[in-house]
């Protein structure tokens, strides 16, 4: 396998680490919307607490692995989608803040300011991430330069909004798992009926956006039916979803959880096995397609990436472990408390 | 408007305000290592609550440090493709590094400093705190050398139409990197120990746990005082003569040096006129000095900023009054922490309610003077986005690093949205800040 595939599966993986882990806290923000409770609310917040710092800085890794291996990718994606970024920016800016702020004055309108910042910044962020992904699936249309060169309003597409919706779902469905998790009594009754409503809906759009990957992204279907590997993945997909109703009904939400987590892994390895090589394809003239190889850098830049990689993520990996466990249990309300 | 105009000066508004939040957190996380250090050895409530106290603090600036923080690493992507694509080969590892070493590291641990207080053992949560203040210690060497790259590039070579890099080492340990390093992190933590002084002494003053915070005060004014005379010498001191070997015209600018000279005097005080030309009015000033500070020779020859082409000289005006301002602002910090360490000796730290009133007052002075040390390096470093190397690169121009194919509108819109959100976050910020204190430990 050559440096520019290590670097692909890399970036997968990064992005990976953070739908997995970023993906529950964000699908607990939204499902803090439909809490019943102040305390319903606090018991939300302090399910991810401890961990959604850390959670989204997958983000920024994978954001800053994608400049240093793929430069022209990153200057062409974000750049591309400009005010979909910024959007997404303001989401996060308040996501952030609302945590943080909400606990520090005891008046009931101030709380719901940021129950509203706090939600709306965990909503908002899935869909225009699937978006992101919808349009870069069907391709984006590009200039010699590799700019993208559609405006704003062509990224909201039927595709694209769609695949922003399963995103989504499957977000708040993967978060109600987590939720399980750290929830008893009634409340985890409620998030279960959350996973195994939010399953269904999920699977219908999923079923849906496959169909419209058909005829909106043809070029991911090229060649892939031959690949093991792309049987590999659909199996693992199928079994996954088919095994998250099942878990959460035997009240075993770590299984679900991680059943979800496979799925994601799955639908994320489908994606990279139909775009492999290119990364964003150009969809007015294929030549113009950013590539793992016309679009990376250096042999030596990747070479010390690889390095700098192969040092510091088992760290990353092991210590985040060690957090995570720390905090294991049901959430229970501290004086640290949010 | 002009989409390069307006792309500066959101990049300039969106770090300016995010500056304002990690030399803070980094400040305040090492006096954190010590307070919750003697928690730990001591075993004594007090230390615990005042631990408890400035953790809190902590966790609010930390919070709109990394809210803030989210959209200078897409930045470079969505406003500034053109440079991603020119110098992503180099640019990007310090930004994924940083990830990599350092964010992770110490959002992970602040995690666990804040919520883990009774989960863990005591040692386990020194460490996580230790790791908060190492991580954002190490995020710093990252972005700075990201920074310093775009000041005095090295290690790399222009070939397929962009820069790559030839040695990481090189590209790293620049000819300023570790000046720049150095005389930045020693400026947060000027304003960690500010903020801790400033804090304790409101305390004080207002009879909260007094006595907890006489803690906390001592260790913050002995703190303030090595770190403050740090920062002067040697650190402040050497990061001018590498500017003034490797970047002689924001040297020149710095100096307010529009004519080149021998025997240029040292500015003590002087009002700098844009010009055309530009020139210092009433200067006052020690001839030679400067010569002698920044190449050990009183007569040395300073080149001017006549020596430059017109369109590649930095604007004097602002790049002269932020760094003298900075200065001004450093000889006050040791000035006043060396009254405090002159009271201590005598036993009076407390005695005099005006010294600490000055305490008070004066927290928000280091984030000031950090602010104008960023204005002076980067205003300085115009109007190149990449500094040019004699011999090896031509060097790269702010107006040709941005997004083509984003318009004015959107960058205006996008900035209209910044500066609303940010100026509501700062007032957020400040009054939940006060409030926390108010509420004292």
């Amino acid at each position: 396998m050559d440096l520019n595939t290590t670097w692909f599966l890399l970036l997968g993986v990064l992005l990976l680490g953070y739908g997995i882990l970023d993906g529950f806290d964000l699908g607990v923000g939204v499902l803090h919307l439909f809490a019943k409770d102040e305390r319903e609310r606090r018991i939300h917040m302090n399910a991810i607490g401890p961990v959604w710092d850390g959670n989204e800085v997958w983000l920024l890794t994978a954001g800053g692995a994608m400049f240093a291996a793929f430069p022209p990718v990153y200057a062409t994606v974000f750049s591309g989608l400009y005010l979909a970024f910024m959007l997404l920016l303001l989401a996060l800016i308040f996501r952030a803040v609302s945590l943080e702020f909400r606990g520090k004055v005891d008046l009931a309108a101030w709380k719901r300011v940021w129950d509203w910042g706090f939600g709306l910044g965990s909503l908002v962020p899935p869909l225009l991430y699937g978006v992101a992904l919808g349009n870069i699936m069907a391709g984006l249309p590009l200039n010699a330069a590799g700019d993208h060169t559609g405006s704003f309003l062509s990224l909201l597409n039927p595709y694209s909004l769609l695949v922003g919706l399963t995103t989504l779902v499957f977000f708040v469905m993967h978060g109600a798992a987590w939720m399980m998790m750290k929830t008893e009594g009634e409340l985890q009754a409620r998030m279960r009926n959350w996973v195994t409503r939010g399953w269904a809906l999920f699977v219908a759009l999923y079923a849906g956006a496959t169909m419209m990957t058909v005829y909106a992204a043809p070029h991911l279907f090229e060649g892939v039916v031959n690949m093991p590997l792309f049987w590999v993945a659909l199996a693992a997909l199928v079994l996954s979803v088919a095994y998250i109703p099942l878990a959460a009904a035997r009240t075993r939400p770590g299984h679900a959880f991680l059943a979800s987590a496979t799925a994601l892994a799955a639908m994320l390895g489908l994606v990279g096995l139909g775009l492999f090589p290119t990364l964003v394809p150009a969809s007015n003239d294929p030549t113009l397609s950013l590539t793992i190889y016309n679009s990376s850098s250096s042999t030596k830049t990747l070479t010390v990436m690889l390095i700098i990689a192969l040092i510091g993520m088992p760290f990353v990996i092991g210590y985040t472990a060690l957090i995570y466990r720390a905090f294991r249990g049901k959430v229970t309300i501290t004086e640290e408390s949010y | 408007m002009d989409p390069v105009l307006l792309a500066r000066i959101q990049f300039a508004v969106t770090i300016g305000f995010h500056f304002i939040f990690p030399p803070v957190s980094i400040g305040l996380a090492w006096l954190l290592v010590i307070i919750e250090g003697k928690a730990w050895r001591t075993g004594d409530r007090g230390w615990e609550r005042l631990g408890r106290f400035f953790g809190k603090l902590l966790a609010l600036t930390f919070a709109v440090g990394v809210a803030t923080g989210i959209v200078m690493e897409f930045q470079f992507g969505t406003n500034w493709a053109n440079y991603s694509r020119f110098v992503g080969d180099i640019f990007g590892a310090p930004l994924a590094a940083e990830g990599i070493f350092a964010f992770f590291l110490e959002s992970a641990f602040l995690g666990l400093y804040l919520f883990g207080r009774n989960r863990i053992s005591k040692g386990l949560h020194w460490f996580s705190i230790l790791m908060v203040a190492f991580g954002a210690t190490m995020s710093g060497f990252w972005i700075i050398v990201a920074n310093s790259w775009q000041q005095t590039p090295a290690g790399f070579v222009i070939r397929n139409g962009r820069a790559e890099l030839t040695s990481f080492y090189d590209a790293v340990f620049n000819p300023s990197t570790v000046h720049r390093y150095l005389h930045t992190i020693d400026g947060a933590l000027i304003c960690g120990a500010f903020l801790v002084a400033g804090v304790s002494a409101w305390l004080i003053l207002k009879n909260k746990e007094a006595e907890l915070a006489k803690r906390s005060f001592r260790i913050a004014i002995i703190f303030g005082f090595i770190v403050s005379f740090l920062e002067l010498m040697p650190l402040g001191h050497h990061h001018v003569r590498q500017v003034a070997r490797t970047q002689p015209a924001k040297f020149a600018a710095i100096e307010g040096i529009y004519e080149s000279e021998t025997g240029a005097p040292l500015m003590l005080f002087a009002v700098p006129d844009s010009g055309p030309p530009p020139k210092l009015v009433l200067p006052v000033g020690l001839r030679g000095m400067l010569g002698w500070l920044a190449f050990g020779d009183p007569d040395a020859h300073i080149p001017g900023l006549d020596q430059f082409p017109e369109d590649e000289r930095p604007p004097l005006w602002l790049t002269f009054v932020a760094f003298h301002n900075m200065v001004l602002l450093g000889m006050f910090f040791i000035g006043i922490t060396a009254l405090g360490l002159f009271l201590m000796w005598r036993k009076k730290l407390f005695d005099y309610p005006l010294y600490l009133w000055a305490m008070v007052v004066s927290v928000p002075l280091p984030v000031a003077a950090c602010q104008l040390g960023w204005v002076t390096a980067e205003v300085g470093r115009q109007p190149w986005i990449v500094y040019p190397v004699p011999g090896v690169f031509e060097g790269m121009k702010v107006a040709d690093a941005i997004s083509p194919n984003v318009s004015a509108g959107e960058i205006l819109a996008s900035l209209i949205m910044f500066g609303m959100v940010y100026s509501l976050l700062l007032v957020l910020y400040l009054f939940l800040m006060w409030k926390e204190v108010d509420h004292g430990p």
